[in-house]
């Protein structure tokens, strides 16, 4: 049974009278510990493919299921503790929180919402950020860290949950080439030692080619 | 819950000028409120126990339509000894109260053999009278080798101070009384100026004093008659209960003709200054209104300012799964912290202002009384209603950013430019 299996998804938003259609009827499935990506030019529906199957927003028409479980007939609840458990996110941005190491950032979801023990959480944040390259920096704030180091603690916090399933819109559109290359490497490595599913968007040939599967989106439509 | 507010905590030090310009601006309302409460609460407090404790007493009871009488001072509606020793019977079987003791008000004229001019008159039994106002002595000047345990003789007068500067009185110098009894006839009699009394807030304040039994004479009563009963509880602040209970008792004591027999009142019914009084606490609440009101539009004002600014921070927090009640709980934490941080210094520093102030006193002149003394005081039971009035202010203010930050869709969130 796929992780992830969509069938017809179209997506439309309402701009003011204009309709708009960002995905046009889709059917995709994403088999379980698969690294995929998800290439196009800029509208032709990357990051809505991406915020349908994260979760993170609803389909006009379709029917979307994630690890089993028919996620578009969800509430917003549903969709957050669904989020929490199953999927993790890293983002264009990194997104850390500015207020917290990034010991406390990789903490976050294990304290907000899995409600983890400390003496456990203190064993898998050390673990992850051994993984990730991070263990010297874990004290530092995230404006005391560099793009590519920033990008890394977004990988394990994303990781922290064990999630089945981790969303990555654009992770290296920030990020030097170098670090580039090995965000999107240590996301493969971790794919490899976790059996977690990555599925990111990209605009960049290189990035591109570290993908196991590609798919092609353009003006909605899968090619 | 200690995570939470470790994160409100650090979101409040990363905007340090904002909190710090908010907070400011709560304790500076707080420290105005504990003030303001101290200084008029204390204001209030010695003026009430100056009146109650030097000249009024604390309730008082009188022949039903006494004090609605149109005569400033009726000598038709008396008490006598049959009466009196009913209202005793019932005030001596209430343990709250004190002591008690009668009174004969009168209107007299007063002749130093020269001039003559009008006197009010408190006519008291000294040993009862000291008893239900204690501090009455306190504002009466003897001669120097008088003994100080002697309030009033029979034959002497204690005449206010004002007067006895117009008619060229002093201590020791004879004069007359003159009154008129009920009846209409006139009377007079000899007396010897005893002391003078310091004139106080209010018309019984500028009273002369004499013995009851001399104005029993004066006003040529065939058995012995009062105007009033002044009563003193042991606990001013359980003078509500006493008044209601006893009260009740009286409503119980009936005529001939079946209405009652008598009336009871508490001081603030019978001295002008209970509607100062009324207007201090009036002030003080409009005081805890604009600070309430200070707290509510800083916070408001903070909390939704932070919101808009971490549209995409509490779009992340959405995203990976952060559930809509930790999100709004979250951002309460924020503005509750707000409000405790600056509860606690508005206390530190109110409380500190109370202090110094009871250091070096504040003197003030109020109606004719000049260097009065203030000696704020706080009342705990407030100062825990202030602060859990600010805390509770702080939480309600941020309720709406809270929420409006817990509704925020994900995806439009982490979209906001």
């Amino acid at each position: 049974m796929p992780l992830v299996q969509i069938e017809n998804v179209s997506k439309i938003y309402q701009t003011g009278e204009v309709e708009v259609k960002a995905l046009s009827d889709i059917n995709l499935s994403i088999e379980k510990s698969a690294f995929v990506s998800f290439v196009g030019p800029s509208g032709s529906g990357k990051t809505t493919m991406l915020n349908m199957i994260g979760c993170l927003d609803m389909p006009t028409w379709g029917k979307i299921l994630v690890d089993g479980k028919q996620v578009d007939s969800f509430n917003r609840q549903k969709r957050a503790a669904f989020r929490g458990d199953v999927i993790g996110f890293i983002f264009q941005s990194f997104n850390l929180f500015p207020v917290l190491t990034a010991y406390e950032n990789i903490e976050y979801p294990l304290v907000m919402i899995k409600n983890e023990p400390q003496e456990k959480r203190k064993e898998m944040i050390l673990t992850v950020l051994d993984s990730v390259g991070m263990l010297n920096q874990k004290d530092k704030f995230p404006d005391q860290l560099s793009g590519g180091q920033k990008q890394r603690i977004a990988v394990a916090r994303a990781l922290i949950t064990q999630p089945k399933l981790v969303m990555a819109d654009e992770p290296t559109a920030n990020l030097d080439k170098t670090s580039s290359i090995n965000v999107i490497r240590l996301m493969r490595e971790m794919k490899d030692k976790l059996g977690t599913t990555f599925i990111f968007s990209t605009h960049d040939p290189r990035i591109m080619e570290e993908a196991e599967i590609t798919h092609t989106l353009v003006d909605g439509k899968l090619s | 819950m200690t995570r939470i507010f470790k994160i409100a905590l650090r979101n409040l030090l990363r905007y340090k000028r904002r909190t710090l310009l908010t907070s400011l601006l709560i304790t500076l309302g707080i420290v105005l409120v504990i003030l303001f409460s101290g200084l008029a609460g204390s204001f209030k407090t010695m003026m009430i126990g100056q009146i109650t404790d030097s000249n009024l007493s604390q309730m008082q009871i009188h022949k039903k339509g006494y004090v609605s009488s149109i005569d400033t001072m009726p000598l038709n509606l008396t008490l006598d000894t049959k009466r009196y020793k009913k209202i005793e019977q019932l005030l001596s079987s209430h343990s709250e109260i004190s002591a008690w003791a009668p009174r004969i008000k009168l209107n007299a004229m007063l002749s130093n053999f020269t001039d003559t001019t009008n006197i009010r008159l408190n006519a008291i039994s000294p040993e009862k009278e000291v008893l239900v106002c204690p501090d009455v002595g306190s504002r009466m000047t003897f001669a120097k080798n008088r003994d100080p345990g002697v309030l009033l003789n029979p034959g002497e007068v204690i005449i206010p101070e004002k007067l006895a500067k117009g008619m060229k009185l002093k201590i020791g110098d004879p004069i007359v009384l003159v009154a008129n009894n009920k009846d209409g006839s006139v009377n007079g009699l000899n007396f010897t100026i005893a002391g003078i009394i310091e004139s106080i807030l209010g018309p019984q304040g500028k009273e002369g004093y004499m013995h009851i039994k001399d104005a029993q004479e004066l006003l040529r009563m065939d058995k012995p008659e009062i105007i009033e009963v002044a009563i003193r509880l042991h606990d001013f602040d359980k003078l509500d209960n006493v008044y209601a209970a006893v009260s009740s008792k009286l409503a119980g004591v009936i005529n001939k003709k079946g209405m009652p027999e008598f009336e009871i009142h508490t001081w603030d019914k019978l001295s002008p200054f209970s509607n100062i009084a009324k207007m201090i606490d009036f002030m003080t609440i409009t005081m805890k209104i604009i600070m309430i009101a200070i707290v509510l539009i800083s916070i408001l004002n903070v909390m939704m300012m932070s919101v808009y600014e971490r549209v995409r921070e509490i779009g992340t927090m959405s995203a990976i799964g952060t559930s809509p009640g930790r999100i709004m709980s979250l951002f309460l934490a924020e503005g509750l912290l707000l409000g405790l941080i600056s509860t606690i210094v508005g206390n530190v520093i109110g409380l500190s202002g109370i202090f110094l102030l009871n250091i070096y006193k504040i003197s003030f002149a109020f109606g004719r009384q000049d260097n009065l003394l203030l000696a704020p005081s706080v009342n705990i039971t407030e100062l825990l209603w202030v602060s859990c009035i600010v805390l509770f202010i702080s939480v309600f203010a941020s309720l709406q950013p809270a929420y409006k930050a817990s509704r925020m869709e994900p995806v439009d969130a982490l979209g906001h430019v």
